[in-house]
């Protein structure tokens, strides 16, 4: 059990002081003798080593509070939460950069940290050089570091700079190279505090792709990020961290539409009252938005095999267009999971008379897979086209799935399940109890996974 | 299982790290710096690579530096004011001294700067600390080196052979590491917090210059009092390197033996002093 413990913590808390004086001087004197004072004091402290005991009164924040969780090994896990929510102090003292003020934290494995690609560059320096200092800062041996060499240089795609001074990189070639000497370190575990905001697109795929390699070659990865796509991407499990305290601990899925739902204070229904202020234009403005099910009730969640309607209701101001009522909806990780324009044959193509308009669109159950799905809505004017308003994340639903859900395409399978849609097949299964012979098919089956061009074997 | 196993193999069951909170006086952890030897490595070589860049004269600080203030005291001092110089001509002599005299100050303003001028590194990733100013004090090799070279061809000039001593050159090489290393040790842990060391590693070099046997020699004072000018370290690095290149007549064993402790005193107090410190580096730089 205990040995595949990657990292324990245990009631981790994290004081920083914070010294100011409360009571502002009162006199000149008081100044003057203060002033004149303070060093013999800073000197005192400083020889006690005890420098900011004394010094006023001191504001005390916990940037960490009672932390305690388990990681095993070969876990990635995502840590998300707000700005001052404790993140990027917990990867700072589990990689030791600064010690707990409370509780304690094993480590099991070497730890390589990624807290800021490019710490340690050299502007003078050139890129060759620069691998080998950087590499030996994150604590790469000097053999282990040539022994990789040509792969970062590959992977950061700056063969013909390599010699130049850093400083005269552009800046995504200074990030590249700096990603590529990280992501090329070994530690068995790995804790990553947003990197992944480097380069363009393509690169960025890439660097999500060596992540995605890291985590499945069996390390333990830690891994800070703002974005959420990539947490649910990269991360089996995922822990909330709000105010230095965790707040919720689960799967990477769960964990990050929790988050959302407390952070964007979007809901499942939304009404604009005053229709002056309401998105839209002269010809049609958006009254409200829901999402509600059957039985006509708002709700915030579904049953992945429950149907649901999102209905929309608008005002026609000026009569005589053609009008097309629509939603687009997306996923948590900014997928547009489908398009739905009207179809109603009563109002296809027909000229609008002034009044206010109920559109319901119907999605059926086993369709869409579990999570958050933002909805825009949005009417449009044909002939020309013209959109009178298109609200953007005007409400946002979560699909659940329960473990034992019979109505699902779940099966049996306990875990996460990936995809954007959650259809139930209908399956097909023949039996037939003749004898097969393995051994001749074996050697055909194998040899057949190393994926190219980025080669999977170094982590190993 | 307990957790409690002991023996080295099950290091599953062993944290490669237990991370809490500590208090007072820690080990020095030198194994640890010992497996991070290749990060003082690059450290060193990082900031030797560095220093000359984008410099007209590059190297040539390294010699120009001590070779001036040779000129300036040979003329004050040595002509002007006729300080002895312990049969020696003053140019040598004087020489002599700035050489590890050079070394020492300028290990001393970049060691005691090395943290605060790291202080992104510090802020990013961990590494024993010690290894900043270690690497700082070391990258001064290249330039004692060049500044040694000008050395022999000053001696050279004057037709003075170093004696046999210069055997004991390296015991006083060590010497003034120790001694500028330990120095450095204070002022960059005190540095973090009090950027006022700033300012006074200007002013203590200066005034420590002349209260070293650099202008003049140590034989000016009497006995016992010339052994007790050993409680400059400084004094015995400098004694040291005249007797062992100039063959000196004034062998400065005492002077050399309290220098030695003085200076191992200052070195291993300020590295507890400095790992007591370390813990608050990143939270207050």
């Amino acid at each position: 059990m205990n040995n595949e413990i990657a990292i324990k913590i245990n009631g981790l808390g994290k004081q920083y002081r914070i010294g100011h004086r409360q009571s502002s001087y009162s006199t000149l004197r008081d100044t003057i003798s203060d002033s004149l004072t303070a060093p013999f004091r800073k000197v005192s402290q400083l020889i006690r080593g005890n420098s900011k005991q004394e010094s006023g009164t001191i504001d005390l924040i916990w940037a960490l509070q009672n932390i305690s969780f388990e990681i095993k090994r070969g876990e990635v896990v995502g840590i998300i939460g707000g700005n001052g929510a404790g993140k990027s102090t917990l990867l700072k003292v589990l990689s030791r950069i600064t010690e707990p003020s409370t509780g304690y934290a094993d480590i099991y494995g070497r730890v390589g940290s990624l807290l800021e690609v490019g710490t340690g560059f050299h502007a003078e320096l050139s890129g060759r050089e620069n691998i080998f200092l950087n590499g030996a800062i994150l604590g790469m041996k000097r053999v282990e570091i040539k022994r990789k060499f040509d792969e970062m240089v590959d992977f950061a795609e700056i063969d013909k700079f390599i010699d130049t001074p850093v400083k005269h990189y552009s800046s995504g070639m200074y990030m590249r190279l700096a990603f590529a000497v990280a992501a090329y370190l070994d530690p068995e575990i790995l804790l990553v505090d947003e990197v992944l905001a480097v380069g363009d697109t393509r690169f960025q795929k890439k660097c999500l792709k060596k992540m995605e390699d890291i985590g499945q070659a069996g390390r333990t990865v830690l891994f800070v990020s703002h974005s959420m796509p990539s947490i649910t991407r990269l991360c089996t499990r995922a822990i909330l961290l709000e105010g230095g305290e965790v707040k919720a601990e689960g799967s990477a899925h769960s964990v990050v539409c929790s988050y959302m739902n407390s952070g964007t204070g979007i809901s499942s229904t939304r009404e604009w009252i005053d229709p002056k202020k309401a998105p839209g234009r002269d010809i049609a403005r958006l009254r409200s938005v829901r999402v509600c099910n059957k039985e006509n009730e708002v709700v915030d969640t579904v049953n992945v095999h429950q149907t649901f309607a999102v209905e929309m209701e608008f005002d026609v101001l000026t009569p005589g267009c053609t009008l097309m009522p629509y939603h687009h909806v997306y996923n948590e990780e900014n997928i547009n999971v489908f398009q739905a324009h009207e179809t109603d044959i009563e109002w296809r193509g027909r000229e609008r008379p002034i009044g206010r308009y109920r559109s319901r669109i119907w999605i059926p159950g086993n369709l869409l897979a579990e999570g958050m799905l933002y909805i825009t809505s949005g009417v449009t004017r044909l002939n020309p086209i013209q959109d009178q308003f298109c609200e953007r994340d005007a409400v946002v639903i979560q699909i659940i799935e329960e473990q034992d859900d019979a109505f699902s395409a779940r099966g049996d399978w306990p875990n996460d399940m990936g995809g954007v849609v959650r259809p139930h097949f209908s399956w097909d299964t023949q039996f037939d109890p003749a004898p097969i012979d393995y051994s001749s098919k074996r050697n055909n089956s194998e040899g057949e996974a190393s994926d190219g061009k980025i080669k999977g074997g170094h982590f190993g | 299982m307990s957790g409690k196993i002991i023996t080295a193999n099950v290091d599953n069951n062993i944290p490669t790290a237990h991370l809490s909170p500590s208090s007072g006086w820690t080990s020095l952890k030198l194994n640890e710096l010992w497996e991070y030897r290749e990060l003082v490595y690059f450290l060193t070589w990082r900031d030797i690579k560095v220093r000359y860049k984008q410099t007209v004269l590059g190297a040539g600080w390294a010699i120009i530096q001590p070779f001036m203030t040779m000129v300036v005291f040979s003329l004050f001092f040595g002509s002007l004011a006729k300080i002895p110089s312990d049969g020696i001509p003053y140019p040598v002599f004087s020489f002599t001294a700035l050489v590890p005299w050079t070394f020492f100050s300028n290990g001393l303003s970049q060691a005691s700067n090395s943290l605060v001028g790291n202080a992104n590194l510090i802020q990013k990733v961990y590494f024993p600390r010690l290894a900043a100013p270690l690497a700082a004090v070391l990258a001064g090799f290249v330039d004692f080196v060049l500044a040694s070279i000008v050395l022999l061809g000053i001696m050279f000039f004057y037709g003075i052979v170093p004696t046999a001593n210069i055997i004991w050159l390296p015991f006083f090489l060590i010497l003034v590491v120790i001694t500028s290393l330990g120095v450095s040790l204070w002022l960059s842990a005190m540095q973090v917090q009090f950027r006022d060391v700033r300012y006074l590693v200007p002013f203590l070099t200066q005034l420590w210059l002349f209260a070293t046997p650099v202008a003049y020699p140590s034989s000016l004072l009497s006995e016992p009092w010339r052994t007790l000018y050993g409680i400059n370290p400084m004094t015995g690095v400098i004694e040291g390197f005249r007797w062992a290149l100039l063959g000196t007549n004034t062998a400065p064993g005492p002077i050399i033996i309290i220098s030695s402790l003085v200076a191992l005193a200052l070195l291993v107090s300020g590295a507890f002093y400095f790992r007591k410190m370390e813990r608050t580096f990143a939270d207050v730089i």
